[in-house]
């Protein structure tokens, strides 16, 4: 990748995900972390995981915080705009941070199979292609023929073939989600007819 | 030249930020959104550690299917996760962290 365009990226997601934490108003939050998912995508993207970037953006960016957004409509903000912070709590989330973040940087400087960058470890199509042989699929033949990386087509191969079982365990799970969202969200009536 | 590192340090640099909110903020919604912040932070170094170990040529797909089913999963919880503050909030009338305090012992 162009190395500015990482610098850029990377600084929109850390810079808008301060603005989440400093912020007094949840909606400035919200946006502030939609931006910061959309800095993320670009940098999935930046790592030729294009399914995985645009489903950050349409899940993460799209849904969730529409979700989140919807949420502080419901709620009231202006109570929550008044909210002092605890002084102590910043100090030491500041030094928490901060010693996370030198001892994630010391451990990385003495990584040395992180030291390779993309060119050192191009994508090889034409590897990949003899090494499918004749199992390929023939549209992700065709693509790695071409030299192009068929991303979403191989995620999908993964997914309904090696991961078939969990993908409908997830499928489930996101069923079971939103029944125990309805009970949640269901007003409680007590047997005198209701307490609201 | 971005190497791996690169990667691995905003990844990093992103989880401290989502763990700084979550111990700095009183409002659970934007404690919320910064557990979802660690979340990402997490799915970004497994992509960048999947673009870089190279099977047969090709990106490793057992990590991006990990993220992908890291993002269905939060997707989940977020919407669960909202339905029980919007009950506590139909409990508590407030947002705050601080008001949640019954199984305080």
């Amino acid at each position: 990748m162009f190395p500015p365009l990482f610098y850029i990226f990377a600084a929109i997601t850390l810079l808008f995900g301060v603005m989440v934490i400093a912020s007094r108003n949840p909606v400035t939050s919200a946006l502030s972390l939609a931006v910061s998912f959309v800095g993320l995508a670009a940098l999935f993207v930046s790592l030729d995981a294009y399914f995985i970037g645009t489903i950050q953006v349409l899940v993460y960016a799209g849904a969730v915080m529409v979700l989140f957004l919807f949420i502080i409509m419901l709620l009231d903000i202006k109570a929550a705009e008044k909210l002092r912070p605890n002084y102590a709590a910043v100090a030491a989330a500041i030094i928490l941070a901060g010693v996370l973040v030198i001892q994630v940087a010391t451990v990385l400087t003495g990584f040395e199979a992180g030291r390779k960058s993309t060119a050192d470890a191009a994508l090889r199509p034409q590897q990949a292609l003899a090494a499918m042989g004749d199992k390929a699929l023939p549209t992700i033949a065709n693509d790695l023929k071409d030299g192009v990386l068929p991303d979403t087509k191989l995620m999908g191969l993964q997914l309904y073939h090696k991961y078939a079982f969990h993908l409908q365990i997830v499928g489930l799970l996101l069923l079971v989600g939103t029944v125990g969202v309805v009970v949640l969200s269901k007003k409680e009536s007590s047997p005198k007819g209701g307490r609201e | 030249m971005i190497t791996l590192n690169h990667y691995l340090f905003v990844s990093g640099a992103l989880f401290s930020l989502g763990l700084a909110g979550v111990v700095i903020r009183r409002n659970i919604l934007v404690l919320y959104m910064c557990l979802e912040m660690m979340l990402s932070a997490a799915n970004l170094a497994l992509v960048a550690f999947s673009r870089f170990h190279l099977v047969d040529g090709l990106p490793d797909y057992t990590a991006q299917a990990l993220v992908f089913f890291t993002i269905t999963v939060a997707a989940a919880e977020v919407a669960v996760g909202l339905a029980i503050i919007v009950a506590v909030y139909r409990a508590k009338n407030s947002i705050d962290v601080e008001s949640v305090t019954k199984m305080h012992g």
